[in-house]
This record gives structure tokens, C-alpha cells and sequence, in this order.
């Protein structure tokens, strides 16, 4: 039988879906499959975060990326126990894991940076990181001597600041 | 004190609730799959003194209550049946009327739940928003920039939210529409399946519709997005359903179905909800005066554990269908 998304490839995937009690069929190849996102369940909460990983990483490539020396410091994680749970250790393994889990989280969202709620003094610390980046620019305008730009800088960090204040 | 399911709230005739959930977890713990029980229990103790002076809420160990107090939470929806399969660890945080309920060391060490009847997605964010400041106000949450509020399971990082409704769509079940639906909803970013039953039956065809992801897309553009989508299946179920009221048979089914509710000496699950889905068809076209809420209180607390709660101790299949049937006879 030939895929039915290609037509040209033999099909080796055959998923049986059964959606709100009707069941459909569909026959694939495995290049299709995983372009349609068949090997990474769709529904939200039944969703299996290991099986997806264990369909990038091979239990070997696993090891070879978290066997030897990486570890999450923090809780000690490996990647190998990521794929394996399909649970995050600790906030830390985003970071120390971050380039191998991005394709799997690409995948699951479509998207890659939050958008939305912060939390608390998270607001505050942009700003402070906003107020540092215009000060350096502040600096390089004066060094430039581009006086016009550095007065608008100048308004513009002094506006942050009282904005900063108020909130507190 | 009533609890949430029984008031009304907007669109009753096709949405019976809608659930507002946000994962969160506070910074410098790891994450629940690490943690031994001690650490849990001391995460569980710091989330209820956050709170302790601003909601009135009453805190559980897990493992105090009984097996079926436990899964009868989970069939009312207060808990995941997750959080159901091990009490290790694990509490609950819960108002009276249950319209607030938190999961303390599920998936996340937070798992705040706000239920409204009716379509009440704006009033239900806004609840679940303020306790979640408040517990921010007393403890830090992990959090990154890119990634949004870290979560032990990817699915949920961003917001970590789940926005979710319940519809009752029996005209457009009965029309085969379901899977075409199903399809259409997840291609605008929607998940849309049975609220009870498993693989894929739509018991008393309740269905359940949330939104499929949270990293990249804000609370209020989910909120909006779900409840657009919503008011669009409701228009077209109220279309089949006017369709469908005009067919004698269709009267017939009900008043049958009222019939048997009214008189029968036995009832299972599968086979009330069934008959219970008809009733409220029924009520809410005008073909049947009975009180919508106490057929919507009925839906959610037939299911088995939530009867042996009721009664009080663990009944077997069949005395717990003799049971229903009798709870069902008085109340409709
Ligand atoms: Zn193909
Ligand atoms: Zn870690």
C-alpha cells in the first residue's frame, strides 16, 4: 500500500484513531507520519512527553549526550532520565538541556518564547535590564558625540526609572 | 453551602462549566519527580501558608481520606485522576463550594483549578489570576524569559495554563458531526474529546474543549480563542438541536428516556448518562419542565465513587446501580 499523504513512499505507519467514537484510518510512510506529528500525540493531557523524546534520541544517542559528563547540577537529572520519565528534573535542566529539548518543544508549541503572565519582580528586573542596555548606549552616543540621541536616551532612562518607582 | 455546578451561568443550554487551570512551580525546589516525601510535604505547608490569610480555603493530605472520597474528587473533576493514583505526598487545597481547588504536588508542585458554571471564562481567569499573584506575593516561582512558567512536563511551559469547557452537544453527536469537528477545532490550536468515558466515547455526550498549547501564545489570546470557538459550536449544536426537536421521534426518545429515569430499579453509568443526556435535551428545548440544575448536578455526581461517597461506604457494581437509580428517582 502507498502512503496516503505522499503517494510515493510504501506505508509502514498505520494509525488508528479514534476520535470522539469514530474511528479513522490512516496509512503512511514514516517520513509523513512524523511530518504530521503522528508520532507525538496530539491530545493535551494524554500526552506521552517520553515517547516523543525516546522518537528523536535512541536510547544510545541518549547516553552518548547524558551518559559521560552531562548533568543537571541542580538535581542531577541526566538526559538520559528526561527521555526515559518524559519528566523535567528541576527548572535548571531547561537550561543545562536546553538545545536538546528545543526541538521536541518546537514541536509541541510552535512556538519557542513565552508570551503573557510573568510573575512577580520579574517586570522590575526588565526594566532594570532595559535601563542598564540604554545607559550603555547612553554612553557610546556621548562617546560619539551624538547629542541628540543621547537626550532622548536621557528622557527615556529617566522615564523607566520613575515608572520603576512607582511600582514600588 | 451550594456548590459551583449548581448555579446557572451563561449559555447553560450547551456549556455546563468552565475550568480555568494554571501549573505553577516555586523556584529552587526541583520539580515533584525529584523530590522525596518530606521535601513535598514542606513545599504542600509553605503553598497553604501563602494563602492562609487571604482565601478561605481547607487543606488535605491526600492520604487522609479514603479511597473512594479520593476518586470521587477525581470524577467530579476537583482533582486529576493522576493526582488520584498516589496519595503520597500529595494535598489539596479547596473551597467550600469546590469552585477552587489546588493540587499540591501533582505534575507541579502548583496545580491551581477554578471552576465556574456556564460560560464564565474572563470570571474564572480573573479568580485563578488573583490566587495565583497572592501565592507569588509570598513565594518565588521558577520562571524563564523564553520558556514562561517552568513546568515538569514541556506540554504546559509558557502561561501554564489550561483553559477548558464543558458542552453537552447531543444534536450534533446525533448528526456524526464529532470527528469532523474534532479535526477542525485542533487545526486552530483546540483540543475537543469526551469529558467521561475512555477511548473516545463521549459519555451522556459531554465533551471537553481546551486549548492544545501554552508556550507562545498569551492567557487573554487563549481565553479569546476558546471562547470564540465555543460560542461557534454552541450556535451550531442550537441549529441541529431545533432541527432534531421538531422530529417526533426525537420527542419520543426523550419522554422515554424521562420515563425510564423516573421509574427504573437499576441504572449503570453508561446507561443513565445515556438517558440523562436525552432528559436535558429535553429540558432545555421546553419539551420537559424540569429544573436544568438539578439534571446538570446529576450529571457530574452519578459516577460511581462519588455514589459510594454518597453512601458512604464502597458498594459493589451492582448495588451501586440500584443506588443510582434510587438517587435519580427522587431528584428528577
Ligand atoms: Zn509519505
Ligand atoms: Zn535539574
Amino acid at each position: 500500500m502507498l502512503c496516503q499523504n505522499c503517494q510515493k513512499n510504501e506505508a509502514t505507519t498505520h494509525i488508528k484513531r479514534i476520535i470522539n467514537g469514530e474511528t479513522t484510518q490512516s496509512h503512511l510512510c514514516s517520513d509523513c507520519a512524523k511530518s504530521l506529528g503522528y508520532d507525538s500525540a496530539f491530545s493535551d493531557f494524554g500526552f506521552n512527553f517520553s515517547d516523543m523524546l525516546s522518537s528523536f534520541f535512541n536510547d544510545a544517542t541518549a547516553t552518548m549526550l547524558g551518559g559521560h559528563t552531562l548533568r543537571c547540577e541542580k538535581c542531577g537529572s541526566t538526559f538520559n532520565d528526561i527521555v526515559r520519565s518524559g519528566k523535567i528534573g528541576c527548572a535548571d535542566c531547561y537550561r543545562t538541556f536546553y538545545d536538546k529539548l528545543m526541538p521536541s518543544l518546537e514541536r509541541i508549541h510552535g512556538r519557542t518564547v513565552h508570551e503573557g503572565k510573568i510573575p512577580n519582580g520579574t517586570e522590575q528586573l526588565k526594566t532594570e535590564n532595559e535601563i542598564s542596555k540604554l545607559q550603555n548606549e547612553l554612553d557610546e552616543a556621548v562617546a560619539a558625540q551624538n547629542y541628540e540621541k543621547a537626550a532622548q536616551l536621557r528622557d527615556r532612562i529617566k522615564e523607566l526609572e520613575s515608572e520603576g518607582k512607582v511600582n514600588e | 453551602m451550594s456548590k459551583w455546578y449548581l448555579g446557572e451561568g451563561d449559555h447553560n443550554d450547551i456549556v455546563i462549566s468552565t475550568r480555568i487551570r494554571l501549573a505553577r512551580n516555586i523556584a529552587d525546589y526541583p520539580f515533584p519527580v525529584r523530590l522525596d516525601n518530606k521535601s513535598k510535604i514542606e513545599i504542600n505547608e509553605k503553598i497553604r501558608d501563602a494563602l492562609k490569610d487571604k482565601e478561605k480555603l481547607n487543606y488535605t493530605e491526600l492520604k487522609t481520606l479514603t479511597r473512594a472520597e479520593v476518586v470521587s474528587l477525581a470524577e467530579r473533576h476537583i482533582i486529576s485522576p493522576e493526582f488520584a493514583s498516589n496519595s503520597d505526598g500529595r494535598a489539596l487545597l479547596m473551597s467550600e463550594n469546590e469552585d477552587i481547588s489546588i493540587m499540591l504536588c501533582e505534575e507541579d508542585h502548583i496545580r491551581l483549578q477554578v471552576m465556574k458554571s456556564g460560560l464564565s471564562l474572563n470570571e474564572a481567569y480573573e479568580l485563578a489570576n488573583r490566587i495565583d499573584e497572592e501565592i507569588n506575593e509570598k513565594l518565588e516561582y521558577a520562571f524563564d524569559e523564553n520558556l514562561g512558567y517552568l513546568t515538569q512536563c514541556p506540554t504546559n511551559l509558557g502561561t501554564g495554563m489550561r483553559a477548558s469547557v464543558m458542552l453537552h452537544l447531543p444534536a450534533l453527536t446525533q448528526k456524526g458531526q464529532m470527528g469532523t469537528l474534532a479535526t477542525t477545532v485542533s487545526k486552530l490550536g483546540l483540543t475537543l474529546r469526551g469529558a467521561y468515558g475512555e477511548g473516545g466515547l463521549a459519555m451522556g455526550d459531554l465533551y471537553q474543549l481546551s486549548n492544545q498549547v501554552s508556550l507562545g501564545i498569551s492567557e487573554k489570546a487563549a481565553v479569546d480563542n476558546l471562547k470564540t470557538i465555543t460560542l461557534q459550536l454552541a450556535a451550531q449544536e442550537r441549529t441541529a438541536r431545533e432541527e432534531m426537536a421538531k422530529n417526533i421521534v426525537t420527542e419520543d426518545a426523550v419522554f422515554r428516556a424521562y420515563g425510564i429515569l423516573k421509574s427504573a430499579r437499576i441504572l449503570s453509568t453508561k446507561e443513565f448518562m445515556n438517558l440523562i443526556s436525552k432528559v436535558r435535551f429535553g429540558a432545555v428545548t421546553g419539551m420537559i419542565k424540569t429544573d436544568l440544575k438539578v439534571i446538570n448536578e446529576l450529571m457530574v455526581s452519578m459516577q460511581p465513587a462519588t455514589i459510594n461517597a454518597f453512601v458512604g461506604r464502597t458498594l459493589s457494581a451492582d448495588e451501586r446501580n440500584v443506588e443510582r437509580a434510587k438517587i435519580v428517582r427522587e431528584k428528577i
